[in-house]
């Protein structure tokens, strides 16, 4: 299976998603800068965090304009998936492919710890390697993490269990409902604030990450045998 | 020469004394009209008096640098450039270097903490380093007054919102509090950076007729004078220099590092040097002098971000986030090609000639023309004069004696809660100590560890200075900041390479102040030497005083050690009940300075430091880091602030649900607080006890881990200190939060 890495100017983790993938996953893996207009050729698409423009505008506003992002929507549509993480959640709001959007943390300052995630939808292509109900442990690293959307909107993703990840125990970012991630209606577009590549190591922050990526990688197999 | 019409004549620039207001003394503009044979314009004395600031030249402290050992096998660029590099093997190498901000942090602590980050960045990717974990040290007032807080968060803020942006981890540092930094906070920033042999650049204008190239950000206004201001004492009408405080834009320096580090990859490159301090200025003198060449620029090609600069302006503007570069002549487009990649300017302004002048262009006519190694080389030397402080003779007569205090316990919980002993989680939690997913030790432990990718080896790195010993004794403070620096770096199973450091000293022109640089320098370079661990670079602050109150003397010491195989990696919490517990190196009565003097005397000290024997320090070193390499030691943590007491807390905070039974010899005030120097707790599992004690033969039993998250301190006499790890955390923990949010 072949990953996209998408790079903004100041996107900052996007070596850590890639070593991830190449390393602890053993798949391949691609830097693709944000002037490229061509993701074909890629089966599963990463947006990895960082201060995508600086965020000096709206989180994710101006990297939404990049050219790639066309081909991201195109990859969404096509069934692909599409994962964001935290930077990457907020462009894929800004992109319209998630609802809602984050605002700044209750506290009003970034934050860096590891906290505890609920997975609460282990049914989606992101979530198969997972019981339901199972708490890992991922880092969290963000100023604006607080996720939020109209009554509406949160009961169509309730409905439609599109809430993958909560945050078990404390709520470190104030975000409606503990929410920490969600996927699109299709289900292979998946936006969270923590961030599972760093913690695919137990040498460095645990290894309770890897296995979002096993599944990605476990669905596409399958979905791959089956045609 | 020519000169813009309002600008004063060399003339009037010599009548009216106007080199004055620049900082520039008498006799200094006499040597540069010597040196000229003639007047110099209004451009050039600028450029003279920016390069002859203490900031830029340490006219006041080179012969007080002249004392650090630089050489070492390991050493394979020592100061003199932008950062320091250390062989690590493998054909790779670490580069790292610590530099002050403290004026502009004083004045606008969020920009000034964060063009700090900045700057240092800087300093290491200009080498051709990728940048790969920051440290800070940082110094404020007690957190008790309304300016002491905001001073301390907005740091913090400055700190986080650039090195977070960047996408460097912040893995560690210290913060000292203490009402000497009420007006004057130290900021001392680190950057650690990892380098392939075969990509190390250096700042060089070589090869006559290559190009001189600017790129990064355009040039403004900001900044102007930055580092004469930095070379001055504060006073209330600082305030009023806030336009010599530059302004940060992270997101542009993400930009520049990463064309940098294509850049280096390119053979048209020749040098590159940080336009830092003294910006345009200092870049292109020391790049020409250390070549041996001259270069020449025409400043209407200077990217500029506001209109009518005048060449004074451009000279001696600090704008962030800018470089230049010598490249090969017929290259320029290779270059160019790879900033426009990142939209950013790369403009060639000049060239390099064989007549060793930095020439200067502006509107077609020549505004400066003075010989490079005059600005870069030839800066007066002085030498202070120095003299003993009535304080040390009165100091020293003060025999060392016991303090008598009521409740142990209470006294435990007390120095928990001290600012400075106490949880530094409410800032680091603010910083991304994460990103680059190489942080084996995260902040809270002795060192960082930062593991180097695609091998089996890890970087630890710590930052160390107790100033309080420092004022008592500066010679033996400055022998035990190394020393001190040392252990965090063997207690993480690191063996210690090379520092660098951060001389934050008041004004020099008193020869009291003089005389702490000399002699904390003396101890500093005793301990280089006995630990093997040479200066490779470093920077000086010098005029650190508010109103006349110089801070206590600070020489930051930042350390870099190396982890040869990462099972090594120790950390201080302990791990399983039942492991001994060992104490290592001898406790005896000494208070001066200490923690608990300060607690019991409302903040003030007296007496001696506390007494360190170098060549016990290094052995004891060694036989604790060939112990942690024979796998025989579970946890390690060094004895500091707070003595064998807070040592055995700390060791308990983060660990889960272990508690520690220990007893303690002799008499209980000094055993449970003494700040005795080269002592160490570790704890080793049982079946290991007889080897360990084998290789450390000076360690002794005190008690064992326990399963009942207690911490229990007996003394010859009974109980000394009995409570729950929780209680202890909670007071630890909750300390800062709560001074930030009482009322001042």
């Amino acid at each position: 299976m072949k990953f996209a890495v998408i790079v903004f100017p100041g996107s900052n983790c996007d070596i850590d998603m890639y070593h991830a993938i190449k390393d602890e996953l053993g798949e391949e893996v691609e830097y693709v800068w944000h002037t490229e207009t061509d993701l074909s050729q890629f089966d599963g698409v990463l947006i990895p965090g960082g201060f995508s423009y600086g965020d000096y505008l709206r989180c994710g506003a101006m990297a939404n304009q990049s050219n790639i992002m066309a081909e991201v929507k195109k990859a969404a549509a096509a069934g692909k998936p599409v994962l964001g993480v935290c930077n990457g959640f907020q462009i894929l709001t800004e992109a319209g492919l998630l609802p809602g959007a984050l605002l700044r943390n209750r506290d009003l300052k970034f934050m860096c710890r590891t906290v505890q995630l609920k997975v609460e939808n282990n049914n989606t292509l992101f979530t198969n390697h997972y019981e339901e109900g199972q708490v890992i442990n991922i880092p969290i690293a963000h100023g604006e993490g607080n996720y939020y959307c109209d009554e509406e909107t949160l009961a169509k993703l309730q409905a439609n269990n599109q809430i993958v990840f909560t945050y078990s125990g404390d709520n470190p970012n104030g975000s409606l409902e503990d929410i920490a991630g969600i996927v699109n209606e299709q289900g292979n577009v998946l936006g969270m604030m923590p961030h599972p590549e760093r913690a695919v190591d137990e040498l460095v922050g645990g290894a309770d990450g890897l296995e979002l990526f096993k599944s990605i990688v476990k669905q596409w197999r399958e979905n791959h045998v089956n045609n | 020469m020519s000169t813009t019409n309002f600008e004063p004549t060399a003339e009037q620039i010599k009548e009216q004394k106007l080199y004055t207001q620049m900082g520039m003394p008498d006799e200094e503009f006499a040597m540069v009209e010597g040196i000229l044979g003639r007047l110099p314009n209004w451009t050039e004395t600028g450029l003279f008096s920016v390069m002859w600031s203490e900031h830029c030249s340490y006219k006041n402290s080179k012969p007080v640098l002249r004392k650090f050992p630089t050489t070492g096998p390991q050493v394979l660029q020592g100061p003199g450039e932008g950062a320091g590099i250390v062989d690590i093997g493998d054909d790779q190498a670490v580069v790292f270097k610590m530099e002050s901000h403290n004026h502009p942090s004083a004045i606008e602590p969020y920009q000034g903490a964060a063009t700090g980050v900045g700057g240092i960045l800087r300093d290491v990717f200009s080498m051709g380093a990728r940048p790969i974990a920051m440290l800070n040290s940082l110094r404020f007032g007690e957190l008790k007054t309304a300016r002491g807080k905001y001073l301390f968060e907005e740091v913090v803020a400055g700190i986080a919102g650039y090195g977070n942006c960047i996408g460097v981890p912040t893995v560690g540092g210290e913060i000292q509090f203490d009402p000497c930094y009420e007006g004057n906070p130290l900021v001392n920033a680190m950057c650690v950076g990892l380098i392939d042999h075969k990509d190390i650049q250096k700042g060089v204008a070589a090869g006559i007729g290559n190009t001189v190239m600017y790129v990064g950000a355009k040039t403004g206004r900001d900044g102007i004078h930055g580092a004469t201001f930095s070379s001055e004492e504060l006073s209330e009408d600082s305030e009023e220099s806030r336009s010599a405080v530059q302004v940060g834009d992270p997101f542009m320096e993400k930009l520049l590092l990463e064309a940098c580090l294509e850049v280096v990859k390119s053979d048209a490159l020749v040098g590159i040097q940080d336009m830092g301090a003294a910006g345009l200025t200092s870049s292109s003198a020391e790049m020409a002098s250390k070549a041996g060449t001259g270069v020449e620029m025409n400043l209407d090609l200077i990217p500029q971000r506001e209109t009518g600069m005048s060449a004074y302006e451009m000279m001696l503007s600090e704008s962030q986030e800018r470089m230049l570069l010598v490249v090969k002549a017929g290259r320029e487009e290779d270059i160019k090609t790879i900033f426009e990649k990142y939209d950013l300017d790369a403009v060639a302004v000049g060239r390099v000639t064989d007549d060793k002048q930095l020439r200067l262009i502006h509107n077609g006519v020549v505004v400066a023309d003075v010989p490079a190694d005059a600005l870069a080389e030839e800066a007066p030397v002085y030498h202070k004069p120095s003299a003993e402080p009535a304080y040390f003779a009165e100091f020293q007569a003060i025999e060392n004696a016991e303090p008598v205090i009521e409740g142990f316990k209470d006294t435990l919980s007390a120095l928990l809660q001290a600012p400075t002993i106490a949880s530094k989680e409410w800032v680091y939690d603010q910083y991304d100590h994460q990103v680059r997913t190489s942080t084996v030790v995260a902040p809270g432990s002795d060192a960082a560890v930062i593991r180097v990718r695609g091998t089996n080896k890890g970087l630890a790195m710590t930052t160390d200075c107790n100033s309080r010993y420092i004022y008592l004794d500066p010679e033996t403070g400055g022998k035990i900041a190394v020393a001190e620096a040392a252990r965090n770096i063997v207690c993480s199973g690191a063996e210690p390479l090379a520092i660098t450091d951060c001389l934050n000293f008041g004004n020099p022109e008193k020869p009291e102040i003089f005389w702490q640089i000399e002699k904390s320098a003396d101890g500093i370079a005793a301990a280089c030497t006995a630990l093997s661990a040479p200066v490779i670079g470093g920077n000086v602050s010098l005029y650190n005083e508010r109103s006349g109150e110089a801070v206590y003397p600070t020489p930051t010491i930042g350390m870099v050690g190396l982890i040869t195989d990462l099972a090594h990696t120790t950390t201080q919490e302990v791990k399983a009940a039942g492991d001994v517990v060992y104490a290592i190196g001898e406790t005896t009565t000494e208070f001066g300075g200490s923690e608990l003097q300060k607690l019991l005397n409302n903040g003030k000290i007296s007496g001696k430091a506390p007494a360190i024997d170098l060549d016990v320090e290094v052995a004891r070193q060694k036989a604790i880091l060939e112990a942690i390499r024979a796998g025989f030691v579970q946890s390690a943590h060094d004895v500091s602030e707070g003595g064998v007491a807070v040592a055995l807390a700390e060791k308990t905070f983060s660990a889960k649900d272990l508690g520690i039974d220990v007893t303690l010899a002799g008499s209980a005030v000094t055993a449970l607080f003494s700040e005795s120097q080269s002592r160490f707790i570790l704890t080793v599992k049982e079946e290991n006890a007889a080897a360990f004690e084998k290789i450390v033969t000076d360690a002794a039993k005190i008690g064992v881990v326990t399963a009942d998250a207690l911490v229990k301190i007996s003394g010859d006499q009974g109980m000394l200190i009995e409570g729950t790890v929780e209680e202890f955390r909670s007071s630890w923990k909750g300390a800062i939060p709560c001074l930030l949010k009482s009322e001042a």
